[in-house]
């Protein structure tokens, strides 16, 4: 279970403060799939750094599975957008997927046995001498996957993931994502500015304001849970919820130009 | 084998020009290369190739090996830590600065004329390509991985080993490269100041009694073991960077 409670973040540079986060508060249970969007540039980066233990919030706290979050927790793993940046190329895939659970000191046997389950459940077996950059975007964010499932998590981050791959690309890694979720019965929160992948996605859908950001509004997406490409997103219950998800939106971003003015004051 | 002509094409121009040109040479300083080439197989025996050529190359290795190593941790050291970094880098620009050559008299003075004072010359002079290298390396590394690798808690010396150097090592290797060339210089200029073997001796003491075939020989000598360093240098870093040249290709084909 991930708590965020009156979460802010303020840049200090000299004299100039930038508040990126002003309050922030939600929670996601423990094996729920939510899905956080919100207009370009709202912070989400802050805030994942944050909830990832890799940035000190300025005020109010990150509370993962009951522990307060001071540095990266041990039971969390994070799949970032730039796969290519955060795949190690002077590696084999196997060694990517393989190098942080030798950090947690597990047996070599099992290791090997994590690292083949967890490239099969990505539809990557066979690929594990070869380095990431041999392989299309696409399979390299599988690997990236594959890495984050293979360490076990409680909870899974993920900052955008699709961002950078094809559309084709994008829907099977959705459907896999969803797959992955309901099979491993992991804590999911999953960062997009894609709207109709919010929704598609999540089992609920926290939207954010602008910078400074607070949690703009949330629904409950009461779609069935077997999704599918095809007929989830020609429900007709889906245009409703990404409708509103889409005026919230909107709005948060018109509330962009007043909030921005009154930062700057 | 198309490679191997392109490499080996100018160097045979070259040596085919000078053979031609200087064939009919009458200036003393300046012999035919036939003669050179004569005198090559004359002075270059088994036996000085152990007395000159593999002590001047073991002072090589010496401090090449020792230049790399201290290079690489303090460069990591600076590179990770930015006050040490405000504090030491106007220093090290000033002893960069420094041409080593001129510092051979006076390490002569505390490291007495032995292999010692040699190896530390080699050693002054190659270890500041290596060291700004890795500090630029090191501080170069990309903010993701780093957050990756703190984000799966992989820390410490692994981070170090597994992460860091890695991610380093293509500008590490080019320090090394700039640094190979500088050492094979200090290596027989610390030579001809003074010592009683080596190649930079040899050199010196036939151009000082007049065996100026013998010393042009020594020059060419001097020249493929450049050539042959800088080859196994190549072939090392190709094995080693594999990885890295491969991500370039790709990188560039996408």
């Amino acid at each position: 279970m991930l708590e965020v409670s009156s979460l802010k973040k303020v840049y200090r540079s000299g004299a100039r403060e930038v508040e990126a986060l002003r309050d922030l508060t939600f929670t996601v249970d423990s094996g729920e799939l939510v899905c956080l969007v919100g207009p370009s540039g709202c912070g989400k980066t802050t805030l994942l750094r944050c909830i990832a233990g890799l940035l000190e919030p300025t005020g109010g706290q990150v509370r993962l599975d009951g522990r307060e979050v001071s540095g990266p927790p041990p039971g969390l793993a994070m799949v970032f957008q730039e796969y290519g940046r955060s795949l190690f190329p002077w590696m084999s895939v196997r060694d990517n997927v393989e190098l942080p659970l030798k950090q947690k000191k597990i047996t070599r046997d099992r290791r090997k046995t994590l690292v083949e389950q967890a490239l099969d459940a990505v539809g990557l077996a066979g690929t594990e001498s070869a380095y990431p950059w041999q392989l299309s975007g696409g399979m390299q964010q599988r690997v990236a996957i594959a890495r984050a499932v293979a360490y076990e998590p409680s909870t899974l981050l993920m900052d955008e993931p699709f961002a950078a791959v094809d559309a084709q690309t994008r829907a099977d890694l959705e459907d896999l994502v969803r797959a992955l979720w309901q099979r491993l019965e992991v804590t999911v929160l999953f960062i997009t500015h894609d709207i109709d992948e919010a929704v598609y996605l999540g089992q609920r859908v926290v939207m954010l304001s602008s910078s400074p950001t607070v949690v703009q509004d949330e629904i409950t997406v009461d779609l069935p849970s077997t999704r599918d490409q095809l007929h989830t997103r020609a429900d007709p219950r889906f245009t409703e919820l990404r409708t509103h998800v889409y005026e919230q939106i909107q709005a948060a971003k018109r509330g962009l130009q007043l909030g921005g003015a009154g930062a700057s004051s | 084998m198309k490679r191997v002509a392109y490499v080996l094409g100018l160097p045979v121009v070259l040596f085919a020009a000078w053979y031609l040109l200087s064939a009919g040479s009458e200036s003393f300083y300046a012999p035919p290369l036939s003669t050179i080439l004569e005198s090559f197989g004359k002075t270059w025996t088994l036996d000085r190739l152990g007395t000159d050529v593999v002590p001047s190359l073991l002072r090589l290795v010496a401090g090449y090996a020792l230049a790399a190593v201290i290079g690489v941790a303090v460069g990591v050291t600076i590179g990770l830590n930015r006050r040490v970094r405000a504090t030491v880098e106007p220093v090290l620009e000033f002893f960069r600065a420094i041409p080593p050559p001129v510092l051979v008299p006076v390490i002569m003075l505390f490291a007495g004329i032995g292999n010692g004072m040699k190896i530390i010359v080699i050693v002054f002079g190659c270890v500041w390509p290596v060291l700004l290298n890795t500090v630029e390396g090191v501080r170069a590394v990309d903010s993701v991985q780093i957050d990756t690798a703190k984000a799966y808690g992989i820390s410490g010396p692994a981070r170090l080993g597994r992460v860091i150097l890695p991610a380093a090592s293509p500008q590490i290797a080019a320090g090394l490269r700039q640094a190979l060339s500088i050492a094979i210089i200090l290596m027989v200029i610390s030579e001809m100041f003074a010592a009683s073997n080596g190649l930079g001796f040899t050199i010196v003491q036939f151009q000082r009694s007049f065996a100026i075939p013998e010393m042009w020989s020594g020059i060419i000598l001097l020249g493929l073991l450049g050539f042959g360093l800088s080859l196994l240098f190549r072939l090392a870093e190709g094995r080693a960077l594999r990885w890295y040249h491969g991500l370039r290709d790709a990188q560039r084909r996408s």
